[in-house]
C-alpha cells in the first residue's frame, strides 16, 4: 500500500538518515535532479551505504536513477540492484524501448546476483509530451513495470506552458496517465505539489488527483505527506459502506438473488470491486469498521 | 521626599552592602541585560570582595562576570540557568565553590524560607516612578512580565530599582510596588532591546522536528487531557513550539475551550489566547515582542510572580493546575531522567529553568527530543546529570516512536488506542545506539562544578568536571 | 557542510599514513573514526597519504561512503 512517496536528495546524509520517519509510505532516494553532476558518484555510494546499514525497515525504498542519455544509469543500477530496493524510478521515460533497455540491464544484474527475475520493479517517470502519448505502451512494456508516475514540471516545459496551481495545463496528461495505467493494470502516481508553504493548496491538488483515479501522490516536502496520506486513505464512511456492500452481497448470494440494491442504489460488480479495494486498503492501514 | 538616588554608587553605599554580601538580579532583560554588568563593575571598582550573586539566569552578555569571579569580587553563583557561552566559561572551573543551580519555582521558595537570603536586590526596571513603583510592560527596554523579580523585591533586605525610564509618581498599574523598594537609580540604558526580546520566536522547519511535534500533538489528544478546561505550557524551543501550533489546530477544529496557557510566553501562546483556545495566559516571562504587546494590552494576559508560577512551597502554584507541559532535553535516560544542564561534552549550557517545576506539577510531562543529534544518542543509559527526575516525566516523543513511563500504564494504553506508536524506552536507546554506535562515555573528574538543587531544596545531583 | 556529513581530502606525504581529524564528536567517537579510516586505507593498500577530515557528526556508513568516493576519485574514477 503506497499513498505517498517522498523525494529525498541523494547526497544529504542528515535528511536520508531520517527518511523512514517522515511519515511517507515510500521514500524516493534521488540520484538524478537533486544531485549535481560532479557529485553523482558520491550520492550513489552514500545512498547505497545508507540502505545497506540502515535498511529503513517498514518503508518502501524507491531509487530515482539517472536517465538513459547519461553515463550514470548503469553505474546507478550496478550499485542499487544488489540492495533489492522495491522500485527503480526511471526518469524521462518516453517510450516502450526506454523501459525495455532498463529492464534488460536489470534482468542481467538479477541473473548475475542469483535473484529471481522482477525482484526489483520499475516505476517509469513520464515527464515528456512523447512519454504521455506513449503512456500505455510504457505501462504495459514488461512485467517489471509496477506503476507509472507523472512529472509535471519537466512536462510543462516540454508543452511550452506555465505550470499553475490549478493544473489546467496537465489535466489531459493526468487523465491520460490514469487511463493508461488502469488499462495496463498498474498503479499510477501524481506529480508533487511544489509550493511547500501552501497547506490548503496541497489538499486541493491531492483531492483532485484522487478524484481522477490516481493511486497516490509524490511529494518534495515532508510537510505534504500527512495530507497526501489522509486524502488517499479511505474515510470511515467509505469503509463502513464497503462492509455494507460486502454484507448485502453475501446475503444476496445466500438467497440466490442476482440483482441487489443498497440504500436505493444497484450494487453491481464494479461497486463490489471498489468495496473490496477499500476494505483491503483499510486493513492495510489498520482501520476497522465503525461499531 | 522621593527615593531617587543620583548614582548607582551612592545607592550601593546607602544599601549598607558589605564584603561577603548576597546580591540578586532577575533575567527579564535576557541577553540584552546591561544591569548586572553595570552593577558588578561598580561593586568591583568600590573594592567589594566575596560577593554571592543570585541571578535567576545568566546569559552570554554576562561574561564579564567571569572576570569578577577570577578577581575574587564574586565567590558564589546561584542561578536557574546559564547560556552556552557563560556555562562553558564556568565549566573551566573558575569558581571554587560549586555553582548552585535552583529552579524557577525553587529559587523564590529558597529566598522566602531563608535558604538563600538576599541582602541587596538590584532590579532592572523598564519603567519606574520616583518612589519605586515599577513595570516591565512599558518603556524603551520593555520586557513584559517581571515575574522572576518579585521574590527578590519582597524578601531582600534592601531593594534598588534601576531604570532607564523614570516617570513621575505615581506609575499607574505597577508590577512591583513602592512598598518594597528602597532606592531608585536612573541610568541611560538598562539593556539592548534587540537582546531583551526577540522580534519573533521561530517555529522549527526541520522535518524531523515537525514530525515529532505532530506526534506530540496527537499524543496529547490521545491522552484524553485535551478537552474543555485544558491547560498547557510549552517551552520556546523549536519542536515544542511547533507542537503547540498543532495543538492549536486541533483545539480550533474541535472547538475545545481551554482554561489557561502558562510559562514563558511566546507569540504562539498569544495567538492561542486570541483564537479562544484559553481563558487566560499566566505569564512569568515574555519571550518576544508579541507577548510583550499582549501583556500590556490584554487583561486576560496576566503577569504572575515566580512563586505563583511554580513555587513548591506556595499554598498552590499555576504549575499544579497544568494538564500538559511540553519540554526539551539534551539527554533522557532509560529511567526517564532528563538532563538540561550540560552538553554532550559535560559542559554547562542550560539549567532547569521551569523544567522540573512544570514536570512535577503537570498531569502529563512530555519530552520532545530526537533519538540523536548529529552522531550523539539522546536516549542513553544514564544522564550525565539529572535535572528533572524520571518519576515526574511521563512521555518521551522521538521521531522513531513514543515511550511512556512504565509507571503510567493507563497512559500508554490511551496513546496506543489513539494510534500512537508506543515503544519501550530501551528500544529507543537501542535504536539510537544502532544508528550512532556506542559513544565513549564521559569520564567524571572528582571536582564538583555545580550542585543541582531540586525545587524542594534537596540536592538532586552534582555536575563534575570531565577528564 | 551540513550536520551529519564529513569532508575529506587526501594529500601525498613522504612518511606513513596520517589522519588529521577535526570532529564535533571527537570526545565520543574520535578514536573510532581514526581507527575506521586508517583501517580502510590499509585494506585498500593506500600508503604515504595524509587524510584531512572535517567531521560534523557523520555516521559510520557516511564516513565509509565519503572515503570510498575519495579513494575512487584519487584513482581516476568518476569526477576525478
Amino acid at each position: 500500500m503506497r499513498r505517498s512517496m517522498l523525494f529525498l536528495p541523494g547526497n544529504t546524509p542528515n535528511i536520508i538518515l531520517n527518511g523512514d520517519c517522515l511519515g511517507s509510505d515510500a521514500i524516493i532516494l534521488d540520484l538524478e535532479d537533486a544531485v549535481a553532476p560532479d557529485q553523482k558518484d558520491a550520492a550513489r555510494v552514500l545512498v547505497r551505504n545508507a540502505i545497506k546499514y540502515l535498511q529503513f525497515p517498514g518503508i518502501e525504498k524507491i531509487i530515482r536513477i539517472n536517465s538513459l542519455d547519461t553515463t550514470y544509469w548503469k553505474k546507478d543500477l550496478d550499485e542499487m540492484i544488489p540492495l533489492k530496493p522495491e522500485l527503480i524510478m526511471t526518469p524521462k521515460t518516453s517510450c516502450r524501448e526506454d523501459v525495455l533497455q532498463f529492464d534488460a540491464y536489470i534482468t542481467e544484474l538479477e541473473e548475475k546476483l542469483g535473484y529471481e527475475k522482477n525482484t526489483v520493479k520499475l516505476i517509469p517517470l513520464i515527464e515528456t509530451a512523447l512519454g504521455v502519448e506513449h503512456a500505455f505502451e510504457i505501462a504495459s512494456a514488461c512485467d517489471r513495470v509496477a506503476a507509472i508516475f507523472l512529472g509535471a514540471e519537466d512536462l510543462s516545459a516540454d508543452l511550452h506552458c506555465k505550470r499553475t496551481k490549478g493544473g489546467a495545463e496537465i489535466l489531459y496528461a493526468r487523465g491520460r496517465m490514469v487511463m493508461a495505467a488502469r488499462a495496463a493494470g498498474v498503479d499510477v502516481y501524481d506529480t508533487p505539489f511544489t509550493d511547500v508553504n501552501d497547506d490548503e493548496g496541497i489538499r486541493v491538488d491531492a483531492e483532485l488527483a484522487k478524484s481522477l483515479g490516481f493511486t497516490g501522490k509524490a511529494s518534495i516536502s515532508p510537510r505534504h505527506v500527512g495530507v497526501i496520506n489522509e486524502v488517499f486513505s479511505p474515510t470511515q464512511k467509505e469503509i463502513d459502506y464497503a462492509y455494507e456492500v460486502m454484507e448485502v452481497i453475501r446475503i444476496a448470494k445466500e438467497q440466490g438473488r442476482g440483482a441487489i440494491a443498497l440504500h436505493g442504489k444497484m450494487v453491481d460488480a464494479p461497486i463490489v470491486a471498489r468495496a473490496q479495494q477499500t476494505i483491503e486498503m483499510a486493513k492495510a492501514l489498520g482501520l476497522g469498521r465503525e461499531e | 521626599m522621593d527615593k531617587v538616588v543620583k548614582t548607582l554608587r551612592e545607592a550601593i553605599q546607602l544599601s549598607g552592602l558589605k564584603d561577603g554580601g548576597r546580591i540578586s538580579f532577575h533575567h527579564h532583560l535576557r541577553n540584552g541585560d546591561y544591569v548586572l554588568n553595570m552593577v558588578m563593575e561598580e561593586l568591583a571598582s568600590m573594592g567589594f570582595k566575596n560577593l554571592s550573586v543570585n541571578a535567576s539566569s545568566l546569559f552570554d552578555c554576562h561574561l564579564p562576570l567571569i572576570d569578577h569571579i577570577k578577581n575574587g569580587v564574586v565567590t558564589e553563583i546561584i542561578t536557574d540557568y546559564v547560556s552556552g557561552g557563560f556555562g562553558a566559561a564556568l565549566s573551566e572551573g573558575v569558581l571554587e565553590k560549586p555553582v548552585q543551580f535552583y529552579t524557577h519555582g525553587g529559587r523564590p521558595a529558597a529566598i522566602i524560607n531563608g535558604s538563600t537570603p538576599i541582602d541587596v536586590a538590584f532590579i532592572g526596571a523598564p519603567t519606574a516612578d520616583t518612589m519605586g513603583n515599577m513595570t516591565g510592560k512599558i518603556g524603551k527596554s520593555a520586557c513584559g512580565s517581571m515575574g522572576y523579580a518579585y521574590a527578590d523585591a519582597m524578601y531582600a533586605e534592601k531593594v534598588i530599582a534601576i531604570t532607564d525610564n523614570l516617570v513621575p509618581y505615581p506609575l499607574p498599574m505597577p508590577s512591583i510596588d513602592e512598598t518594597y523598594v528602597d532606592y531608585v537609580v536612573s541610568v541611560d540604558e538598562i539593556g539592548n532591546p534587540a537582546g531583551i526580546v526577540s522580534g519573533t520566536t521561530k517555529i522549527t522547519r526541520d522535518p524531523v522536528g515537525l514530525v515529532m511535534a505532530e506526534t506530540a500533538a496527537k499524543a496529547i489528544k490521545a491522552s484524553g487531557l485535551l478537552k474543555d478546561g485544558f491547560s498547557f505550557q510549552t517551552g520556546a524551543g523549536g519542536a515544542t513550539l511547533a507542537a503547540a501550533q498543532f495543538v492549536k489546530d486541533i483545539m480550533i477544529k474541535e472547538n475545545i475551550k481551554g482554561s489557561f496557557g502558562c510559562g514563558g510566553v511566546t507569540g504562539y501562546m498569544v495567538d492561542m489566547l486570541n483564537a479562544g483556545c484559553f481563558e487566560s495566559l499566566v505569564d512569568v516571562q515574555c519571550f518576544d515582542l508579541k507577548a510583550v504587546e499582549s501583556i500590556r494590552t490584554n487583561p486576560k494576559h496576566v503577569e504572575v510572580s515566580a512563586m505563583r508560577y511554580a513555587s513548591p512551597f506556595a499554598k498552590s502554584a499555576a504549575v499544579d493546575s497544568l494538564d500538559v507541559v511540553l519540554l526539551g532535553a539534551t539527554e533522557v535516560d532509560v529511567d526517564f531522567n532528563v538532563n538540561v544542564h550540560t552538553d554532550s561534552n559535560g559542559r554547562m549550557m542550560g539549567g532547569s529553568g521551569g523544567h522540573s517545576d512544570t514536570a512535577a506539577g503537570a498531569k502529563m510531562a512530555m519530552i520532545i527530543a530526537p533519538l540523536s543529534r548529529a552522531r550523539l544518542p539522546i536516549v542513553t543509559e544514564r544522564v550525565f546529570c539529572k535535572s528533572t527526575p524520571g518519576n515526574t516525566v511521563d512521555v518521551l516523543v522521538t521521531q522513531k516512536g513514543v515511550a511512556v513511563n512504565p509507571a503510567r500504564p493507563e497512559l500508554a494504553a490511551a496513546l496506543k488506542d489513539g494510534g500512537i506508536k508506543v515503544v519501550d524506552i530501551q528500544e529507543l536507546k537501542k535504536a539510537a545506539e544502532q544508528l550512532c554506535g556506542s559513544p565513549k562515555p564521559l569520564v567524571r573528574g572528582d571536582r564538583v562544578l555545580a550542585d543541582i538543587i531540586y525545587r524542594d531544596g534537596t540536592l538532586l545531583d552534582r555536575i563534575y568536571n570531565v577528564k | 557542510m551540513e550536520s551529519s556529513d564529513v569532508y575529506m581530502e587526501l594529500e601525498p606525504i613522504a612518511g606513513e599514513n596520517e589522519i588529521v581529524l577535526q570532529s564535533v564528536v571527537e570526545r565520543q567517537f574520535g578514536d573510532s573514526i581514526r581507527a575506521l579510516l586508517s583501517e580502510t586505507l590499509k585494506e585498500e593498500g593506500i600508503s604515504n597519504v595524509k587524510l584531512n577530515v572535517v567531521d560534523r557528526g557523520a555516521l559510520e556508513c557516511t564516513l565509509r561512503a565519503r572515503l570510498e568516493v575519495l579513494l575512487s576519485r584519487s584513482r581516476g574514477g568518476e569526477n576525478a
